[in-house]
């Protein structure tokens, strides 16, 4: 059996025009690392850091400018749809079609994989139900429901097609703290109940710590580490995440961004 | 440790992109449902606008049968050109739309082959198209009062139905115009729109147009819709072979053409990453 996600020398270049020149902005330097089945892996950045450009390339919404990627040993570029099936993603936006429900906009998404209105029928309230969805809005315009709400959906639509992989890229961001440690609980119980290797994109280092088997950091498109939080901790002879983000970049998790940051941000 | 199947056979690849046109049919139909009053309020502004169109024919001085000629004529114009415009409209938010809502991603993520999506807006709009061109032309017939003893519906919305594949695949090649740029590519879409019927004939005849322009009209597939509609309405002809025919050619070039432009733009999209929502 091939390893569950496999990345090698990964690279993205985005250019924009600037004047009358043109600005590259490297979101991925020469990225490799390797995923078992199974495993839940953080990878920890900034905003700009290149998580989200990481998502869309294994997500096949984005093409590389070097390196390769491989699921489940198919070829994220040039075996997309075989990918496309094994691979779901919940993002730090829940995008769906606002004047449509939670059960239609989720009937569309379904379709996509092939499930057709029988296997819905009892599937999607079935899913709703599990993320705490309450049954009398199911039929209630998105626009009506609240940031956690919509992004309990948005974890139902990516886990009514049964991903293997689960590409979480800042699943909590924005939301209020309850809704926050709802969505915590949720992707516990998916580790333990379904067979999903889950990659979770994040800023916040705690959700990193009890969520994941290993953690990476991602910074200024350079993953800098991957391994178990302890592991990171005795690299860098450090008691928190934070001190061992400083120990690895030099700044603070907190710095301010440089304006290339904040074009690192915009382009990826 | 169990295996993951990735194995799929050449049936169920076939039955999940049937039930994945199913679901861009559906999805239209529930948004169709959801922005109703809307639509409604649009078919008025298009039912108004054919009005201002087919009116001309009442001041000009002709006799009463000349005059109901050239009401029927103008009429068959101004429905085609709604009938297009909502083909282009809709087949063109297969991005635009999606983009605006943020789930162009999700859609373009899943597995679902992108003729299959393509082809499944291209169906509900024809659908759509058509119901909607049908309650213009009533609404018109009945305002102004034209008369149609001779019209022969059925083979109209038989050649309609054909014209409709070439239609789609333009449709496709203009879709792709949001991702290139999500600012003005709809309103571009609106451009090929126009530039085909004006070398069409939309509210004349063909052979008033500069030659050049009359070169252009061979290969536009409204110039047959256009003529064998009129025919139809006006004398009660049947399905012309010698508009059918172009319009079997141009769809069976236009939609392997549109398909290969989409695939294209998808392309640049993924390399320049302008696949994310802009709402």
């Amino acid at each position: 059996m091939s390893e569950a996600v496999a990345v090698r020398d990964l690279e993205k270049v985005f250019t924009r025009r600037k004047g009358i020149g043109r600005r590259r902005r490297t979101a991925l330097k020469s990225v490799t690392f390797s995923m078992e089945r199974g495993e839940c892996v953080a990878i920890l950045g900034q905003n700009g850091s290149g998580k989200s450009t990481l998502v869309r390339l294994l997500s096949t919404l984005l093409l590389p400018d070097g390196g390769s990627a491989a699921i489940f040993g198919h070829d994220v570029f040039k075996e997309a749809r075989k990918v496309r099936r094994l691979v779901n993603r919940v993002s730090v936006e829940a995008s769906f079609f606002k004047k449509m429900s939670a059960a239609e906009n989720l009937a569309y998404a379904a379709r996509f994989y092939g499930m057709g209105p029988r296997e819905t029928h009892a599937k999607i309230p079935a899913i709703l139900e599990r993320v705490g969805f309450p049954s009398n809005r199911r039929n209630e315009s998105m626009e009506n429901l609240s940031r956690g709400m919509q992004q309990k959906v948005a974890l139902a639509r990516a886990l009514l097609t049964s991903p293997v992989l689960l590409l979480l890229d800042e699943p909590t961001t924005g939301l209020d703290p309850r809704s926050k440690q709802e969505v915590q609980e949720f992707i516990r119980e998916i580790r333990t109940r379904h067979d999903s290797t889950i990659l979770l994109c994040t800023h916040d280092m705690k959700e990193a710590e009890d969520l994941a088997d290993r953690i990476g950091l991602l910074d200024r498109g350079e993953l800098l580490f991957l391994e178990p939080v302890e592991a990171v901790l005795a690299r860098y002879h450090v008691a928190t995440l934070e001190e061992a983000f400083f120990a690895a970049t030099g700044r603070t998790y907190e710095d301010e961004r440089t304006e290339e940051d904040e074009e690192r941000e915009v382009f990826a | 440790m169990a295996t993951v199947d990735t194995t799929f056979t050449r049936r169920k690849v076939l039955r999940d992109e049937l039930v994945g046109l199913y679901g861009v049919v559906e999805r239209n139909l529930y948004l169709t449902k959801r922005y109703f009053l809307w639509d409604l309020a649009f078919l008025l502004w298009t039912i108004a606008n054919t009005l201002t169109i087919v009116f001309i024919s009442r001041g000009v001085d002709l006799a009463p049968a000349a005059r109901n000629e050239l009401a029927t004529k103008l009429l068959v114009g101004g429905v085609i050109w709604a009938f297009l415009g909502i083909i282009f409209e809709i087949v063109t938010e297969t991005v635009a739309w999606e983009r605006w809502e943020g789930t162009i991603e999700y859609t373009f993520m899943a597995p679902v082959s992108r003729p299959v999506h393509l082809i499944g807006m291209g169906i509900y709009a024809v659908i759509y198209g058509l119901v909607r061109a049908a309650a213009i032309f009533v609404a018109v017939v009945a305002f102004i009062g034209i008369h149609l003893p001779h019209a022969n519906y059925g083979a109209a919305v038989a050649l309609l139905a054909i014209a409709s594949i070439s239609f789609i695949g333009v449709g496709m090649m203009t879709a792709v115009l949001p991702l290139i740029s999500p600012e003005k590519g709809t309103q571009l879409g609106f451009v090929a729109q126009g530039l085909m019927l004006v070398v069409s004939g939309v509210y004349y005849p063909v052979s008033v147009l500069p030659s050049w322009m009359q070169w252009i009209a061979k290969i536009s597939p409204a110039t047959y819709a256009l003529r064998g509609n009129r025919k139809q309405i006006l004398n009660g002809s049947g399905l012309a072979w010698a508009d059918v025919w172009p319009l079997l050619v141009i769809g069976a070039l236009s939609i392997p053409i549109g398909l290969v432009v989409f695939r294209a733009g998808e392309r640049y999209a993924k390399q320049h990453g302008k696949l994310k929502r802009s709402g």
